[in-house]
């Protein structure tokens, strides 16, 4: 028999806000994350890969030194970026689920931790590169930074989690995927508690100059996603994990709980290493999946991937209209992206997602996508793909909701979705 | 390099001309590495190389322990360094004399007296 799992703490370090609270409410106040790339320091020694016209959302005014005595002067030598993003979010998730104070009470084998990042650490990587070019010696630290399972084993070593320890880098459905298969190692009883999401810090010239070569970033610095104007995304940073937890574990130590983890799907579209299936076939088997038996109905808001590009958020609109608009309903299914206000956090996007989703069904709102003023329209566009579901555009709605769907899409043609239950006492 | 500012690296900035130069040398110096430890000393004030040594290493080790370090100070037992952390104040000692230990050697410091006494017979440290 498998167990049901819950979530029962929160952690988010983003572009909108240094913990969940913050994160949430500049959210639904509709504010941007988002700012030049020519307002960060240095910007002058890279205009040319990258013209002051496109966007970052990066983690500003971030100092590991500001968080006190939860980083040791050896933690701070030895952890990339992308890590101490990890521990921040760690840190509030363990306290938000009153776990903090009482972690050698636990069973620490019964403890696991599934982080992931789908880049790791691009900045040492780069200065490792350029100093061994110019002869010098490299760090001993330099390969235990790079490795994209790193925030992991930090956070396991830290608070002396000895259960799962397990990556995921699935590229931008990295965060889901974390959850998901926190949430199955729970199901299957490898574990009673996981902290589980991912971590990015990926502001960086190269990962910029790279994602514009690829053509995914937009060249004029506004993210927006499902809108006429979308023309590619905006690259984002941060964290968000998760403390997951069997409902078993977490009502026999009284835990206050968030939703339950419902399903989660994962496909592959076999199609193109960096653009979508046109059709949204993988999107919509991920988000079948992640559904398995629960009439599409049931579903009142799906947080969407929607990254504000002209493909992947018409093959999402699609695929979102398969598996719901065929099934009529009172009202349209409410859907929105979060990437209008923060950009795309890549690896990070889909555990940040997830907590804002959770957000959501707890406090009955749905957040409004910034930037969208036209849903559809752009070259290419069907017009009538854009008026089966409601997307909400202008300011968030209240709804009383029971289930919420959240997507990630990644490059390698990865789909992901996860579906939480508001929790009901 | 923004995000090195951003991040605070320690990888000093790079020139757009870097960004161009020919690998050839680089590989050159990379392969000449090794300096011999050789018998004479080094022009440098023994006295001089101590305090460098003990400032390279509080800055390195910002704890209380690394603020009471000496001239007798093991790396491992006072200040509870551990083998990574070694070979990275070593390479941050290398930088501050500009030499290079070679593995060997620096295998074998491991104290503020043992590493003075290696720049102090190092006559490329200045």
């Amino acid at each position: 028999m498998t167990s049901r799992v819950v979530v029962t703490g929160l952690g988010a370090l983003t572009p909108i806000g240094k913990t969940v609270q913050e994160s949430w409410t500049n959210l639904l106040r509709g504010k941007s994350g988002i700012r030049p790339v020519s307002e960060l320091p240095g910007f002058k020694e890279y205009e040319s890969p990258c013209p002051a016209s496109v966007g970052v959302a990066n983690v500003s005014d971030f100092n590991a030194s500001d968080y006190g005595t939860l980083f040791t002067s050896q933690d701070l030598r030895r952890m990339s970026t992308f890590t101490q993003f990890a521990i921040v979010a760690a840190q509030e998730a363990l306290i938000d689920a009153g776990l903090l104070n009482n972690l050698k009470d636990l069973n620490a084998e019964r403890f696991g931790c599934v982080i992931g990042s789908g880049t790791a650490s691009i900045q040492d990587m780069y200065d490792s590169i350029l100093a061994f070019d110019r002869g010098k010696r490299l760090s001993p630290t330099f390969v235990p930074k790079i490795l994209a399972n790193m925030a992991c084993g930090n956070i396991s070593i830290k608070y002396q989690l000895k259960g799962v320890s397990h990556c995921a880098s699935t590229a931008c459905a990295t965060g889901n995927n974390a959850i998901g298969d926190a949430y199955n190692f729970i199901r299957l009883g490898y574990n009673d508690l996981c902290l589980a999401g991912a971590s990015e810090a990926c502001v960086h010239p190269l990962a910029l100059s790279g994602f514009l070569r690829a053509k995914s970033i937009t060249a004029d610095g506004v993210s927006r996603p499902f809108d006429a104007r979308r023309s590619g995304f905006v690259l984002g940073e941060g964290a968000g994990l998760l403390v997951l937890e069997s409902l078993e574990h977490a009502q026999k130590r009284g835990a206050r709980i968030y939703a339950e983890v419902e399903g989660y799907g994962l496909t592959s579209d076999a199609y193109h290493i960096t653009s979508p299936s046109e059709n949204g076939d993988g999107a919509r088997r991920a988000m079948k999946m992640a559904l398995n038996r629960l009439d599409p109905k049931e579903v009142d808001y799906v947080n969407a991937h929607a990254t504000s590009t002209i493909l992947g958020d018409r093959a999402e609109m699609q695929a979102m209209n398969q598996v719901f608009a065929e099934h009529p309903r009172d009202k349209l299914l409410k859907v929105s992206s979060n990437k209008g206000s923060m950009g795309h956090l890549l690896g990070a996007a889909g555990a940040v997602e997830s907590i804002f989703t959770i957000k959501s069904l707890q406090d009955g709102v749905v957040p409004h996508t910034l930037n969208l003023e036209t849903a559809g329209g752009a070259a290419g566009d069907d017009p009538k793909a854009w008026q089966l579901l409601d997307l909400v555009q202008g300011k968030p709605v209240a709804l009383e909701m029971r289930y919420a769907l959240t997507n990630s899409f990644g490059f390698g043609g990865i789909n992901s979705s996860l579906l939480f239950r508001k929790w009901e006492d | 390099m923004f995000s090195s500012l951003l991040r605070g690296s320690t990888i000093a900035l790079r020139t757009a001309s870097a960004r161009s130069a020919l690998r050839p040398v680089a590989a050159i110096s990379r392969t000449s590495l090794v300096s011999p430890l050789r018998a004479y000393s080094t022009g440098l004030n023994r006295d001089d190389i101590s305090a460098r040594v003990i400032d390279v290493v509080k800055a390195f080790d910002k704890t209380t322990a690394s603020a009471q370090v000496t001239a007798d100070t093991h790396f491992a037992k006072d200040l509870g360094l551990d083998s990574l952390d070694t070979v990275e104040l070593l390479v941050a000692i290398e930088e501050e004399f500009d030499v290079e230990i070679p593995d060997k050697v620096a295998d074998e410091i491991k104290s503020v007296a043992e590493a003075v006494q290696y720049i102090a017979s190092n006559p490329e440290a200045n």
